[in-house]
């Protein structure tokens, strides 16, 4: 049997009890604390006043088992260090999260739940949680879930950290679980409208071929299948299409954002939505829009009002998030009243007085 | 009687059942009120039938109006509700109160739309798990996850339990799979909970109720993922003299860069037992198996199967079989899908347990199992699903026999626990329910329960909903703690516990 013992980090310090201290002194004075790890994200969400408290020092691999499928991580473990080290196994994290730049921690990336082009065929961030180790807003540490796939004991409080933006406990583990890399990768390109584009995409999700991303942009569609050997090259054929050159480059360019498409001045929405939905009626020009997870999640430069695009996004029954511009002005759907209600009850079970990012998410939570 | 229930016993008064039976059919039709004791014995339990209470009064509402309409009177009249679905469950998560209304959903089992482009499926919540499969057939979809008791369990219920199944490791839980829920609060609030994208605005509401036990809301409606059915599945039988090499197996499985749809294990007495009835062929002369299904494109499976079987036989299998044709693996799966009721013909009765470990444990966990079954003197028979660490021991007993029940029970408290010492948890896919509460105060320590505690009264401040199940109260450990000191020997064993 092949025996991978827990690794032990280069980098491995353990402050988990200081960030207590301070979150203990911090619900005493009621002072607000700004939670930061490796600062690659500070463009995402509102943007606060608040003391800062760091975890980029809180870091070091805990355990990893390649045969178990799990890594238990602190928070501020950079993901550069996660992927170098499953990489070595032959292992992934299957979200495939940006990391926007090299400082970013794990702790952001589950804070955040910003999964990559991999999620529409393998799950997001969330999916992967399988359990964490908290501070709560009164400075307790707490443990939830675990580190085995099935869990059903007590609530799922791991999986409601996941996109809380840090405004219901400071992270200080995480438990998750990892794949193993395709043996095979490759990318097609076929040029085609819009609306071919969802057709084939939508097509090709009700068939068994192994697809790992897709985008659609300026009449290109890209698809990149993984898996075994034959499977890929079979599916190849299905596909059709060219090969695309440096495809592993164009997917990283994809997730960290890289493309000229996201070099603009114009405000980036992030649009999560049916998958195909053909027109989002917002006076959109076809440039202005990059599609991928398969039409589930569009990227839209747009300079309309936010009220204009969360309106159409309601419609729509999706949700709009104001990814990247200057004015941080209503960046998250509005929720309903009866779901703001239950939002604000949660925020007082673990934050009662209201110092873990305040207004992070939303300005009332 | 604990303080759980001696809780949920403040809120309602001795006489209040008729007024509250008045008030109950002014809402519903007559037929839809069940208040007879002939008519309540057939909710006094659900699938752990060790533990049963009559409910003060059964509804059974078809309209999301009308329970609606129930849950706001019990709310004004702060009387408890217990929601169940097709009542399969082995925890007791749906064991009726009897100062309780015990809301039946049994008659929400329409299948509301299907998108097939999409690949989704909107369904009622009394709509069984395999329905949904067989409904979505046609359009070379399904519904993947798969517990075994899918052909009566309801999806109302999967999404209570977050249920399993044996295809976890490589298609994930009822939370994986599910995209929207619309909830009523216990105040009769309609909430829409995820949305028609693949994530939604704001806290993770969809997995928080997702394995919630009925203690957060009232599911009316999910709407389900769907995924296309494999072009082919092959499943190959591996025989072992022992089962630890079974489990190194399953890790060299997954160390190959291979993740099987199934991959489960039994031990000899689950073999045996399961051969005895269903004649699957099984080598009854093995210590353990494992059956490993793989499944994906044709060329995939192809490739994988070589693979596994290469496996297979480096890590000293003394047998290795690929199921020739489909009906071969039909008979394959069915010994293990058997394996429960087959097991039950070896006793009386039979108690199965629910732990999940890290797989390198299993030996460990074996191996104290069996010393904890000559203690008891009670046999176990171990099924495992492997791939995922997902213990069934199933203890045989005889329910007869003064003190047998109380003494499995025991028995089984100290397999999970000890399954929570090797880094698990007390339960993987059936809940912890009224059957595994005390083990929650050894899993969890009481800042951690508080703040359960704390999530619950986010929904649900006058702990109205399924009071009692899922989360203990600190008293309640306290309690329990005190009984352990004295070497697991409980005082008053004649005394129910819930």
């Amino acid at each position: 049997m092949m025996k991978e013992n827990i690794i032990e980090a280069g980098m491995n310090t353990d402050i988990s009890l200081q960030l207590q201290q301070r979150v203990q002194q911090a619900y005493e004075d009621k002072v607000a604390l700004q939670i930061i790890g490796g600062n690659s994200k500070a463009f995402y969400g509102y943007a606060i006043q608040a003391e800062t408290l760091s975890l980029a020092e809180h870091r070091g691999v805990l355990s990893y088992e390649p045969t178990e499928l799990v890594i238990t991580v602190r928070s501020g473990t950079t993901l550069k260090e996660i992927e170098a080290l499953l990489d070595q196994h032959g292992q992934m994290l299957p979200f495939e999260p940006a990391a926007f730049n090299e400082a970013a921690t794990i702790g952001g990336t589950i804070a955040c739940n910003l999964s990559g082009p991999r999620r529409a065929y393998a799950g997001a961030a969330r999916d992967y949680l399988l359990g964490c180790k908290i501070i709560n807003g009164k400075g307790e540490i707490l443990t939830f879930g675990g580190e085995v796939m099935k869990n059903v004991a007590g609530y799922d409080v791991s999986r409601l950290m996941a996109g809380a933006m840090g405004t219901l406990g400071v992270l200080l583990e995480v438990s998750l679980k990892v794949l193993p890399k395709a043996e095979a990768e490759m990318t097609r390109l076929l040029s085609c409208s819009v609306n071919e584009a969802i057709e084939k995409m939508h097509a090709w999700s009700q068939t068994p071929l192994p697809i790992s991303a897709t985008s659609f942009h300026d009449s290109v569609l890209s698809v990149r299948l993984s898996g075994a050997t034959k499977a890929v090259n079979a599916a190849v054929n299905h596909v059709g299409g060219d090969a695309m050159e440096n495809a592993e480059k164009y997917w990283f360019d994809v997730k960290e954002q890289r493309l000229d498409f996201f070099n603009s001045e114009k405000p980036l929405w992030r649009l999560s939505l049916a998958s195909d939905i053909e027109s989002l009626s917002l006076e959109e020009k076809a440039d202005d829009t990059f599609y991928e997870w398969g039409g589930a999640l569009r990227w839209l430069k747009s300079e309309l009002p936010a009220e204009t695009i969360q309106a159409r996004l309601d419609e729509l029954d999706g949700h709009a998030s104001l990814f990247r511009d200057a004015e941080k002005l209503n960046v998250f759907q509005p929720l309903t009243p009866a779901l703001m209600r239950i939002h604000k009850n949660l925020k007082n079970a673990f934050d009662p007085h209201n110092i873990l990012n305040p207004g992070k998410l939303y300005p009332e939570l | 009687m604990t303080d759980n229930q001696t809780q949920a016993d403040s809120k309602t008064h001795p006489g209040n059942k008729v007024s509250l039976l008045k008030d109950l059919l002014k809402l519903l039709p007559k037929d839809a009120v069940l208040h007879e004791e002939e008519d309540l014995h057939p909710y006094e339990c659900d699938g752990l039938s060790a533990y049963r209470h009559l409910p003060m009064i059964v509804v059974l509402p078809d309209t999301v109006d009308q329970v609606q309409a129930v849950l706001r009177l019990c709310y004004e009249s702060e009387v408890p509700v217990v929601a169940r679905g097709a009542g399969t469950g082995l925890s007791g998560g749906a064991l009726p109160l009897d100062n309780g209304v015990l809301l039946s959903l049994a008659k929400f089992k329409d299948i509301l739309h299907i998108d097939p482009k999409r690949r989704i499926a909107r369904v009622q919540p009394g709509v069984r798990n395999l329905a949904i499969s067989q409904a979505v057939d046609q359009y070379g979809l399904y519904y993947a996850p798969d517990p075994s008791s899918q052909i009566a369990c309801t999806i109302g219920g999967n999404v209570a339990e977050n249920s399993g199944g044996v295809h976890c490791l490589k298609y994930g839980l009822t939370v994986h799979n599910i995209q929207q829920l619309k909830i009523l609060t216990i105040e009769g609030e309609l909430l829409t909970i995820g949305g028609s994208g693949l994530d939604s605005a704001g806290y993770d509401l969809l997995a928080l109720m997702t394995g919630s036990e009925g203690m957060l809301g009232v599911i009316v409606e999910v709407t389900v993922k769907l995924l296309p059915k494999p072009e082919r599945a092959q499943v190959i039988l591996a025989a072992f003299d022992n089962v630890v090499k079974a489990g190194e197996a399953v890790g060299n499985i997954i160390a190959a860069g291979i993740i099987p749809a199934g991959l489960e294990m039994m031990d000899k007495l689950a073999i045996s037992a399961a051969e005895d009835f269903v004649h699957a062929g099984y080598p009854l002369d093995a210590e353990a198996i494992l059956l490993c299904e793989l499944d994906g494109t044709n060329e995939e499976v192809s490739e994988h199967v070589a693979r596994v079987r290469e496996v297979l036989q480096q890590s000293g299998a003394t047998e290795v079989r690929t199921a020739k044709d489909e009906a071969e693996r039909q008979t394959f799966w069915k010994g293990r899908k058997a394996a429960f009721p087959a097991v039950g013909r070896l006793a009386p009765d039979y108690y199965c347990m629910d732990g999940t470990i890290p797989r390198k444990q299993l030996p460990r966990v074996l191996e104290a199992m069996a010393e904890l079954s000559k203690e008891y003197n009670l046999p176990v028979a171990n099924v495992f699903h492997a791939g995922d660490g997902n213990l069934h021991p199933l203890i045989l007993y005889d329910a007869n026999i003064p003190g047998e029940l109380e003494r499995t029970e025991e028995f089984g408290g100290k397999i999970l626990e000890f399954c929570v010492e090797v880094g698990g948890t007390i339960t993987g896919e059936h809940g912890v329910g009224i059957e595994k509460i005390n083990q929650m105060c050894v899993q969890f320590n009481p800042l951690e329960l508080t703040q359960f505690h704390a999530v619950k009264a986010a929904f649900d401040a006058e702990n109205l909903l399924n009071p009692g199940k899922a989360v203990p109260t600190l008293h309640r450990c306290a309690e329990f703690g005190a009984m352990h000191v004295h070497k697991g020997k409980l005082p008053f064993p004649e005394l129910e516990r819930f």
